[in-house]
């Protein structure tokens, strides 16, 4: 299997998730195999490669959402700040609260505005009392370029933003419970170009604070926000290394054959 | 519209004109047939009933044989007792029953749930009524309240816990996923987020349901049994409007008739105020 073996940038760079060797099987299917990869601290990572080819299973692996689906199993590692995701004392809902997601279609919960990005840290008691909710709800929206157009109606049904709103809605409602690292599933594919704009800029100014790992289809999006890529083919990684050389002096012909629009 | 393409265009644009308009006929047609017996219905029972309608009919108590006059403030008491106490019973278990079968839709017991219920809705709720006859009446040695709720509750639980399944399973997956991605348990999801989301749909169920059983006759025959008085003890039998109206119907005087009708469209008028009720729920869905 292709070792991930290029620097990522600077020497001694920290890694925030190891994929060592990971395999992923639905029942008999294998969606993914031997999966080495590093995602380095606050950088974001894009995960490309066309339909079926098990980015968004290594994505769901992560965070263990693929846990819900029956008969699955794995072989080999993912490791999250040098701890297994998968060790046997692994509490899900802490690791989950470690790392956040944000799906394809966004999914705010029918509730108001300000209920979606409270609703979590009420449930997971990560504050006391009235008013530290009120702050960390209109922290988590700022930070997820929001509050501005929500300030003045955070009691209104989520369900009346538009889907851009909605979508950076299920960012700040992600950010609130404080994860480490944020999973984003295809998180512009249903969006206008405006508003794909918007979320795009949101992922420059949250790596700052955050690890981001994002599939997208979009190969231009993949060049604009990631620092690394990772390029995966039939379930295997085919290559990954920042995101200037994948995409300007790719090592493998697969890969040059994908960003070129060839195949896929 | 005008012509293009082939010479004889215009003539094939006609059919299809005439076709579509003929169609939409038959449609309008069957639609009127539909709301044919509703207002007939309506027309016979507001013709029959609304002159025995005055404040007498709402506040008193059914006048002695042979006299004219009373009302049917007893069987009105009955019945919203009867029903509010069915739903109460029946309600809770149907939405958790529900719940189960969504959440659990292949297990084996959901199947047996799933298929015992849709039995019960097909029923007939006259072997409902006998059923709680011989479990409840029998063992209280009377007849109740509390025998009649159970029989209404037991007509309405499957129908309300069929609903809120369907309704759950309506509700997109990627709800689910964005509640278990926030480190939600299974039973955090489901009841504060899937829930709330099926709200509208499943009271709409509920709403139903409860007009429906409002106006079953058999099933109370013989476990509320009827009772000329107010009553409102769980173990005392107790009048209900449908069972009421049976009697008057039956009997030989012209003003029990009048009362009948009028009690009639009353039971309907409750039953319309409740579709209609579920109707504003439903138009306004997800509301949080």
């Amino acid at each position: 299997m292709v070792q991930d073996s290029r620097p990522a940038g600077a020497a001694g760079e920290e890694m925030q998730l190891e994929a060592r060797g990971f395999s992923f099987w639905y029942g008999t299917t294998q969606a993914l195999e031997e999966v080495d990869l590093a995602v380095p601290k606050r950088k974001v990572t894009a995960l490309i490669g066309p339909s079926g080819c098990g980015k968004s299973t290594f994505l769901r692996s992560v965070n263990r959402m693929n846990d819900l689906i029956p008969n699955v199993r794995h072989e080999g590692d993912l490791v999250l700040d040098g701890e297994s995701v998968y060790r046997p004392d692994q509490d899900v809902v802490l690791l989950r609260r470690r790392v956040g997601m944000v799906f394809q279609k966004s999914n705010p919960f029918p509730k108001s505005i300000f209920d979606n990005v409270a609703y979590g840290p009420r449930v997971n008691r990560l504050v006391q009392g009235r008013a530290a909710l009120e702050a960390l709800v209109e922290e988590s929206l700022r930070r997820a370029a929001l509050w501005e157009e929500v300030r003045d109606r955070l009691g209104e049904n989520a369900l009346g933003l538009s889907g851009g709103q909605q979508q950076r809605l299920c960012i700040a409602r992600a950010l609130a419970v404080s994860p480490e690292v944020l999973l984003m599933d295809e998180p512009a594919s249903a969006l206008d170009p405006i508003a794909t704009q918007k979320i795009e800029e949101l992922i420059h100014e949250l790596k700052s604070e955050y690890t981001i790992v994002i599939v997208t289809h979009n190969m231009q999006q993949a060049a604009r926000v990631s620092d690394r890529t990772a390029f995966f083919y039939l379930g295997r990684l085919v290559e990954v290394g920042n995101t200037e050389e994948i995409f300007t002096a790719p090592r493998e012909e697969q890969t040059e054959a994908y960003i070129t629009g060839r195949f896929g | 519209m005008r012509a293009r393409g082939a010479p004889d265009a215009g003539r094939y644009a006609l059919r299809r004109r005439l076709l579509s308009s003929f169609m939409l006929a038959l449609t309008g047609v069957a639609s009127v047939i539909v709301l044919v017996p509703l207002l007939l219905i309506f027309y016979h029972l507001i013709s029959a009933g609304a002159g025995a309608l005055n404040l007498d009919f709402f506040i008193r108590l059914p006048a002695p044989v042979g006299e004219t006059g009373g009302g049917m403030a007893n069987a009105f008491l009955g019945t919203v007792l009867l029903v509010a106490l069915a739903g109460a019973i029946g309600v809770p278990v149907a939405i958790a029953a529900g719940v189960f079968l969504a959440e659990e839709r292949h297990s084996r017991l959901a199947r047996l749930v799933r298929f015992v219920a849709d039995v019960m809705n097909g029923i007939p709720s006259v072997v409902v009524g006998i059923f709680v006859w011989a479990w409840i009446v029998v063992w209280m040695g009377r007849f109740s309240l509390l025998a009649g709720s159970v029989a209404l509750a037991v007509i309405l639980i499957p129908m309300v816990a069929r609903t809120t399944e369907e309704m759950i399973r309506l509700v997109p997956r990627e709800l689910r996923e964005g509640g278990r991605a926030l480190g939600f348990t299974r039973w955090r999801t489901t009841f504060g987020i899937i829930l709330p989301a099926a709200r509208a749909g499943i009271l709409t169920g509920v709403l139903v349901a409860l007009a429906r059983v409002a106006g079953e006759t058999a099933p109370l025959l013989f476990t509320a049994f009827g009772n000329p008085f107010f009553e409102w003890r769980l173990n005392e039998p107790v009048a209900s409007l449908p069972l009421l109206i049976y009697q008057y119907a039956i009997s030989p005087y012209d003003d029990w008739h009048r009362q009948a009708w009028a009690a009639s469209l009353v039971l309907i008028g409750f039953v319309l105020v409740l579709s209609l009720v579920s109707r504003l729920v439903v138009k306004s869905p997800y509301r949080g």
